[in-house]
């Protein structure tokens, strides 16, 4: 067999084990629900979740507790199938965060506590500006 | 008044770039396609001017959009959307890359400049390569046409001079179609730095040299010159890859500098949009090295240099058609661009693949295959190793294109990014390093065409030798355990040494061939830096005191910050930190003054001078002097003292940045030979927020009296009459009272400045703050009766900041690597280019 065609079938051979290997650890977007059953079958991978934070009637966040030391804290969020988990999260709490329209949490079930790696957050935006006042 | 004029000017040179790009892309098309030597020339003349048409047409776009910009203009929405009267001159530049056309305008710019530079250098390949170039041009131009096909309500392109009233339907221009805002919305105060002053351009820079190999090649397929064409495209792919990796680099660095992830690279898909294709172009320089020398691997040059080319317009697609999403935090958003970026995309990738496809029969080939123990055959595999390193990042950047694919099928596309990206792509692209780097360092030693066995063994012996004792004693200091690493560490010090040894042996034979040698040395020493200051970066701020999060579970957790109130020390791994309190920084001044000293007036960015304000000894500051400052910054005083009893400080930054989400945090870093301590405030009182303050506690004291706030020792030093007061207007009639008063805090003393006002009958307290003790003071009452007053204090939570430090050593290996890196492409590059010099100049191209 030439060698080039050696060098061709490795090069295919890496490259689908790439792909494969990016399938396999890729994280998906998925419900707290499925994330929970995920856990419980001992799949402990890392995933995203889509919610929101909980607010009372006049409009203030609920459910927010951050740890004394103000190095933690644990938060309610609502899911986009609406269900509602408490999330715990070994970071400060970000910035604006209370002021997040949307959350995505990137972690995992511990338990019954959902443990976020890391969070992102989609703030309403005054960038994007939509009208313009005389007082400017 | 709306300035109209200037926006038409600019508009009219949109419509003149495009069009003379498309009459000029047609005249060098048939320039090219025709043999009679007369009558191609005469196209060529043709082409020749529309491109210059073109090019002073491009000049001037970019003077009129700078114009509106410089003259505040605000009725333009792009100088309403990214200026204001506030930004300085120089950051005004800044203001063309913030907005997604003010980049393709800069893109535009920059291919204008290298068509006539290639114009001016080319005799044979103008025409043909020209075609390719002025086509480019026209697509690009069309980005910010700003034309609607009437009929089929088609918005081409989105101008960069469309007036406010017309991007943005506001009320107000109902019933004033005239008004002008006062001012712009501003330049994100990210971007107000040196760093993204000169990023951007060179980064756009390198996106535009693609474009020169390319053309060079498809001119090469298309007049049958399949070998020719690599002399020409060679300089111009170093000089590409050269500035496509010193801009990548910048970013890294300003990423470093100023963004608080806690490095230089985070594997966001903007970040992988470009590195995969400088990838495939170093790969793809690889291999026309390997052909110059050798006469193989051409087929796989061509198509590594088409397949950079399109990387680099499929990263522009990714980056502006806001298909990336949520996936990156900075890709620009959608201007409803998307098609038409599809359509260059697809209309570039196709010629190219179908010019290739046909003519691919007649490109010749080598009837041998490469030796094993040739140089071509490792390079070739090096190059191997360059794409598979690219295609690994590509494919989960991809994954928000996948996802829309399969929606576009009806499917519900849920994959998401690697949960952890850093993680996740180290762990691939370590390896992939690894076989670079030793490739690098082998390759070099193989002669072209064949080496017998015995010399290659006699050759790398001492470089082996070398690089074993060197790593084993990096090891031993460096304390490097893990497996990976020392693979890494290894590797990259034998490419360090091997290129070293050639590089040698080069300087006293021809040292204008030296270029390989030294990027590769280059490359070697930025491995071993990203190794260390990666991969031994350690949290210093780690808070050791494990707590459990949850009653059922028994994980425990580190927090890796510090909580800091003010003025009270703590101690972390090998220092003892304090915080010292809230500073701002005087535009024009290099220094930092504390919040305590300043009152605040009616403007935002304009503050007075409570107490005289010294540097050093110099004097900066009087008392009342108005203080311009940046109010979006706050910066966090934390004094640092060592093991040894070195103390030094250091200003890490919040700032309040609406674009991106809210509060920002930048770090301070304190710079070492052998290692960098970065710090970053993980979270802050909100500047924006209002506090919760105690219950008021009232004080009736006299003149110099001492009573005491909160366990500080206060008294009123004096009382002033004010016959001003900003924000009020003052009448005759209207009396303003301001006290003096001192508090004695741990550190210092501060002054607090509280008004008493009766205005029109009605009585008015202005409190005034000390910011760092957390106290508020208010004049609640003066009783002339007694010659004493009433003072209320109300007190909050001390100052805090929650603190998080690093430490990333050697990474001055990753800087000087790069300095190393960009001296060996520049070597190259003038090799190559004094080549292509010597055929031209024999009359050969």
């Amino acid at each position: 067999m030439k060698r080039s065609y050696i060098i061709g079938i490795v090069l295919i051979a890496a490259a689908i084990g790439i792909i494969i290997s990016t399938a396999g650890d890729a994280s998906s977007y998925v419900s707290f629900e499925d994330a929970y059953v995920m856990a419980k079958n001992g799949d402990s991978k890392s995933i995203h979740v889509v919610g929101e934070l909980t607010h009372d009637s006049s409009g203030e966040v609920t459910g927010l507790y951050p740890s004394p030391d103000k190095l933690s804290f644990r938060f309610v969020m609502q899911d986009e199938k609406g269900k509602v988990q408490e999330v715990f999260y070994n970071e400060p709490m970000p910035a604006d965060f209370t002021r997040s329209e949307k959350v995505v949490v990137i972690g995992s079930y511990h338990d019954d506590l959902f443990v976020a790696d890391k969070i992102l957050m989609k703030c309403p935006s005054k960038y994007q500006e939509t009208t313009v006042n005389a007082e400017m | 008044m709306v300035h109209e004029f200037i926006g038409d000017l600019g508009h009219f040179c949109v419509v003149v770039s495009f069009i003379s790009a498309l009459y000029a892309a047609f005249c060098f098309f048939k320039a090219s396609s025709i043999g009679e030597i007369s009558i191609a020339d005469s196209w060529t003349k043709n082409g020749r001017m529309a491109f210059y048409v073109h090019a002073i047409s491009v000049l001037g776009i970019v003077v009129s959009l700078f114009f509106i910009i410089y003259n505040h203009y605000f009725e333009y929405h792009y100088a309403w959307s990214h200026s204001s009267r506030r930004l300085p001159a120089h950051y005004m530049i800044s203001c063309f890359w913030e907005g997604q056309e003010g980049s393709f305008l800069l893109w535009l710019f920059w291919h204008a400049l290298l068509g006539i530079i290639i114009i001016a250098t080319n005799k044979f390949w103008e025409a043909p390569v020209m075609t390719v170039f002025s086509a480019v041009q026209a697509f690009l131009g069309s980005m910010i046409l700003g034309v609607v096909i009437p009929g089929l309500e088609l918005k081409i392109g989105s101008s960069p001079f469309i007036l406010l009233r017309d991007a943005i339907a506001a009320p107000i221009f109902a019933s004033q179609p005239d008004f002008v805002p006062q001012d712009g919305t501003g330049l994100n105060p990210l971007l107000q730095n040196y760093w993204m002053v000169i990023h951007p351009p060179t980064l756009f820079l390198g996106f535009a040299t693609t474009i020169i190999p390319f053309a060079y090649c498809i001119a090469g397929l298309w007049k049958r010159k399949y070998t020719e064409w690599i002399r020409p495209a060679l300089p111009w792919a170093l000089f590409s890859a050269a500035i496509l990796g010193i801009g990548i680099l910048m970013g890294a660095y300003w990423a470093y500098e100023t963004l608080n992830f806690g490095g230089y690279w985070n594997w966001d898909p903007v970040e992988n949009a470009v590195y995969v294709p400088w990838l495939f172009l170093v790969a793809a320089i690889h291999t026309m090295v390997a052909y110059k020398n050798s006469t193989t691997a051409l087929k796989s040059a061509i198509v590594l240099v088409i397949t950079s080319f399109v990387l680099i317009l499929y990263s522009t697609f990714l980056t502006r058609s806001g298909v990336l999403g949520n996936a990156s935090v900075h890709s620009f958003t959608d201007l409803g661009l998307s098609g038409q970026l599809l359509i260059y995309l697809i209309f570039f990738t196709a010629i190219a693949i179908v010019l290739a496809v046909v003519r691919w029969k007649e490109i010749p080939t080598s009837k041998k295959e490469a030796d094993t123990y040739s140089r071509e055959f490792w390079i070739f595999i090096g190059a191997l190793s360059l794409c598979l390193m690219g295609f690994q990042v590509l494919i989960p950047t991809s994954i928000p294109v996948f996802n829309k694919v399969i929606e576009l099928f009806g499917g519900i596309g849920n994959f998401a990014p690697p949960a952890n990206q850093i993680e996740y792509y180290s762990k691939f692209q370590l390896w992939f390093a690894v076989v670079v780097a030793l490739l690098s360092g082998v390759g070099q030693f193989f002669w072209w065409k064949k080496i017998d066995l015995k010399t290659l063994k006699d050759n790398l012996t001492v470089p082996l030798v070398l690089t074993l004792i060197v790593s084993s004693a990096i090891i031993l200091f460096g304390d490097v355990a893990d497996p990976a690493y020392i693979i890494l560490l290894l590797a990259g010090v034998f490419t360090v040494i091997a290129n070293g040894k050639i590089l040698i042996g080069l300087f006293k034979s021809s040292p204008k061939l030296s270029g390989g040698a030294i990027t590769h040395i280059g490359i070697g020493l930025m491995l071993i830096g990203i190794m260390f200051s990666a991969g031994y970066s350690k949290v210093v701020s780690l808070n050791n005191t494990g707590m459990l999060i949850s009653k059922e579970s028994s994980a425990e957790f580190n927090s890796e910050n510090l909580l800091l109130f003010i003025n009270e020390p703590k101690t972390m791994l090998d220092y003892d930190l304090k915080y010292k309190g809230e500073r701002l920084e005087p535009v024009n001044e290099n220094m930092f003054i504390s919040k305590n000293d300043v009152a605040k007036t009616a403007v935002a960015h304009l503050v007075t001078a409570k107490t005289q304000i010294f540097k050093g000894d110099e004097l900066i500051f009087d008392v009342n002097d108005t203080i311009e400052i940046a109010p979006e910054n706050t910066f966090y005083e934390i004094e640092y003292t060592t093991k040894d009893g070195e103390t030094f400080t250091l200003y890490p930054r919040a700032q309040v940045n609406e674009a991106m989400g809210g509060l920002l945090a930048s770090p301070d870093i304190k710079r070492g030979l052998s290692s960098d301590l970065y710090t970053h405030v993980s979270s802050v009182r909100n500047p924006t927020e209002e506090q919760e303050w105690s219950e008021m506690e009232e004080f009736r004291v006299g003149i110099e009296e001492n009573f005491f706030v909160n366990d500080y020792v206060a008294s009123v030093e004096g009382l002033q009459r004010l016959e001003t007061l900003d924000g009020v207007d003052l009448t005759s009639e209207d009396v303003a009272i301001r006290a003096r008063i001192k508090v004695q805090g741990e550190e210092r003393d501060y002054i607090s400045e509280p008004v008493f006002l009766i205005k029109d009958g009605l009585v008015g307290r202005i409190s005034d703050e000390v910011d760092d003790l957390g106290l508020k003071l208010t004049l609640l009452n003066v009783h002339p009766e007694t010659n004493n007053f009433s003072i209320g204090a109300n007190t909050r939570q001390k100052n805090w900041v929650v603190l998080k430090a690093l430490e990333k050593p050697y990474i001055n290996l990753l800087w000087l690597g790069t300095f190393i890196l960009v001296i060996g492409f520049g070597v190259a590059i003038n090799r190559r280019y004094s080549e292509f010099q010597k055929m031209k100049n024999k009359g050969l191209e």
